[in-house]
């Protein structure tokens, strides 16, 4: 390698490329036509059919003549590279198509039931096999079981998050607060139903209500929130902290005026990002209200009913009146998800917190 | 949550040349940080503590081993239940999902991360996230209405071809409410988990790393083996147990698909099976006392298991926290 000297190179070299050889570069294309033809071929000659079956063969193929020919023309690494660019290609498309099957369904059979009366009626005195009644008791209900949920985990999350940037760091209490934090984020929500119902059903000796639903929920936020605004307090600029302290402001004050006003945008997306998590929640319901066909203001007492539970029951009964009602709950809980999850997005872009 | 209630701190009190160097407010607003942090230790102390006690009742008033029965009818005399079919069901679910949902999580995560287009890489890590912001009873609706009936092409062939394995022969030729179904529905809702937490370290990954691949000539793929897998293994590990952690806690999805039996069937596209999850919010409502408990004591046994499979994958994630200052 004597890079130095740099020789002449002799005649017969003169004239060689440098270069391997290379696929041309819609080769990828070319080769996705030749198996879709001869999948399609296939299809027609042999026993290999229905839509399913054809796509197969043909990706199939794809990958065979492509690689094939990458090996033929550009050596093995090449072929690799290309079979691996495939795959990792192909499991986005796998993770997309789910998500877009999972949407357009949802969207179609959801559209059945739904009309203006849908929001504004109850179940109260519809039989399972006769179509109409409508989700007005169930969106109370999740509204208020929600909303509670929040003003309980806010406050308990956000004072949780203050302690472990602003006043724990680096003790062994926070670190552990800090873990058993991550731990909570991964229990099961059916567990946080069983826990309140063992401790405020059967140990205190409450009734199962919406606010039972509600500590439910409260033990699936708390985590969330608390992670979101420890990572939004985390980026608040020292210099806003020691600017505030320099001019005699005592700590406390320092945090409520000026870190977590200099966070909020974050934290209000955490807060939203959380409270879509548990808007869609069922198990934990399951365990801690009765289901309800009638309107309930109440959330301390008697069954009531919520968007989540209402899916399950219509599901449970299994007429067609019914599970057109299922899927329409369902597309009005998805709607109401992805509006708190793109509002949560919006809140994030336009109130990011200004860093130094 | 009682923490909250301390009394509110008196702003007017006259300054004393003589007070504490510690100012109330702060006092008050340290305390109640602090509360608010002992408050979450405290609940999870007590989730452990009231699952114990709540199911002490069935579990010495079961008549058979608790571990190695199959059956379960806590409201009998003699109480007989234990949890052999749904810890076999709940493993057999969520590893058939892992399965699939591991090398698909870590594709997708590659391609957002180094293959679509740097424009694009923004939104489609939205689509994916949104695709975690799918409540679960909708993952069930859409299992049992439109993915089984569109999965009787997939397992009859499997059983066609394939049915020299065991586990995919098909005794009945019933395909319906199988684990094979749940696992698939439980794939695509741990999906997102795995490649959220796969991309983040993906990203992580030094570029000096990935660019001294390439420069000795690497290809793509030759980058990401030699350069990005060696740096990102323990977060993979680690999304792929939390992935896991939520395939083994799901409720909703599983109960709607799969059909409860209390049995260990190793045909997996045969209706049948049952996961801790899945059997308590099926049983809740028409449980005795005793059935109650016994719920609440599998609760306990699923709660354990929870623990241990995200504590190890927190405990990888944090050792990985110490050593990466070295590396970026």
């Amino acid at each position: 390698m004597s890079v130095t000297t740099r020789p002449t190179p002799p005649a017969e070299v003169r004239g060689v490329e440098l270069t391997g050889k290379t696929l041309p570069r819609l080769a990828p294309l070319y080769s996705g036509l030749i198996a879709v033809a001869a999948a399609l071929l296939l299809n027609v000659l042999t026993s290999v059919q229905g839509v399913a079956g054809t796509a197969v063969v043909a990706a199939l193929l794809f990958v065979a003549i492509q690689s094939g020919w990458s090996f033929a023309v550009e050596g093995k690494r090449h072929a690799v590279d290309r079979l691996a660019t495939t795959l990792i290609y192909a499991t986005f498309v796998a993770a997309f198509a789910a998500l877009v099957a999972i949407l357009t369904v949802t969207v179609a059979k959801g559209v059945a039931a739904l009309s203006p009366d849908f929001f504004t009626e109850t179940m109260r005195n519809v039989s399972p096999r006769r179509e109409g009644g409508g989700i007005a008791h169930a969106l109370v209900g999740t509204l208020e079981q929600v909303l509670i949920a929040a003003a309980i985990s806010v406050p308990v999350g956000i004072m949780t998050a203050v302690y472990l940037v602003e006043y724990g760091a680096g003790k062994r209490l926070s670190k552990s607060i800090s873990f058993f934090v991550d731990v909570m984020t991964g229990i099961p929500s059916i567990i946080a139903g069983l826990f309140i119902y063992t401790f405020w059903v059967l140990t205190l000796g409450f009734e199962r209500s919406g606010f039972a639903a509600s500590l439910a929920l409260t033990i699936l936020m708390i985590p969330t929130v608390v992670r979101a605004t420890e990572e939004m307090l985390r980026i608040v600029p020292n210099d806003l902290r020691e600017a505030s302290l320099a001019l005699g402001i005592p700590k406390w004050k320092t945090i409520l005026k000026i870190v977590i006003p200099t966070a909020l945008g974050g934290i209000i997306t955490g807060v939203m990002l959380a409270v879509a998590r548990v808007a869609g929640e069922t198990a934990p319901l399951l365990l801690t209200t009765f289901l309800s066909q009638n309107m309930n203001w109440n959330p301390f007492a008697g069954p009531q009913a919520s968007l989540p539970t209402f899916v399950w029951d219509q599901i449970a009964s299994g007429t067609n009146a019914s599970l057109d009602r299922a899927w329409a709950g369902a597309l009005v809980l998805i709607l109401l998800v992805m509006i708190l999850y793109l509002g949560a997005r919006i809140v994030a872009r336009f109130f990011a917190p200004k860093t130094s | 949550m009682a923490t909250l209630t301390r009394p509110p701190e008196d702003d007017a009190a006259p300054a004393e040349i003589e007070g504490s160097a510690v100012r109330r407010g702060d006092r008050v607003f340290r305390g109640l940080a602090l509360y608010a942090g002992i408050g979450v230790l405290v609940v999870m102390g007590a989730i452990a503590v009231f699952l114990v006690w709540r199911s002490i009742p069935s579990l010495t008033s079961n008549s058979v081993n608790f571990f190695t029965y199959q059956e379960w009818f806590p409201d009998d005399n003699p109480p007989t239940f234990g949890i052999a079919a749904l810890a076999f069901g709940t493993f057999m679910t969520a590893i058939i999902a892992m399965i699939i949902a591991v090398p698909i999580g870590i594709g997708a995560a590659l391609f957002i991360a180094y293959y679509a287009p740097r424009r694009l890489a923004a939104t489609m890590a939205f689509i994916m996230d949104v695709l975690a912001a799918v409540p679960s009873i909708i993952f069930g609706l859409w299992g049992l209405q439109f993915l089984m009936p569109n999965m009787f092409g997939l397992t009859e062939w499997m059983n066609d071809y394939l049915g020299f394995i065991p586990i995919f022969e098909n005794t009945q030729g019933i395909y319906t409410k199988s684990i094979f179904i749940a696992s698939v529905v439980l794939a695509i809702m741990i999906l997102p988990t795995m490649s959220a937490i796969t991309r983040e370290v993906f990203t992580q990954v030094p570029q000096a790393h990935r660019e001294a691949a390439l420069a000795l000539g690497a290809t793509r793929w030759e980058m990401i083996r030699v350069a990005v897998f060696p740096f990102s293994r323990p977060g993979m590990i680690s999304g792929a147990m939390l992935a896991l952690g939520r395939a083994l806690g799901e409720t909703i999805a599983v109960a709607l698909i799969l059909s409860a039996l209390f049995t260990i069937n190793w045909h997996i596209t045969e209706p049948g099976g049952n996961t801790f999850a899945a059997n308590i919010a099926l049983k809740w409502n028409e449980s005795g006392p005793n059935g109650l408990s016994a719920l609440v004591a599998s609760g306990l046994v699923l709660f354990v298991i929870t623990m241990v499979v995200n504590m190890t994958a927190r405990w990888i994630i944090a050792r990985r926290a110490e050593f990466s200052g070295a590396n970026s």
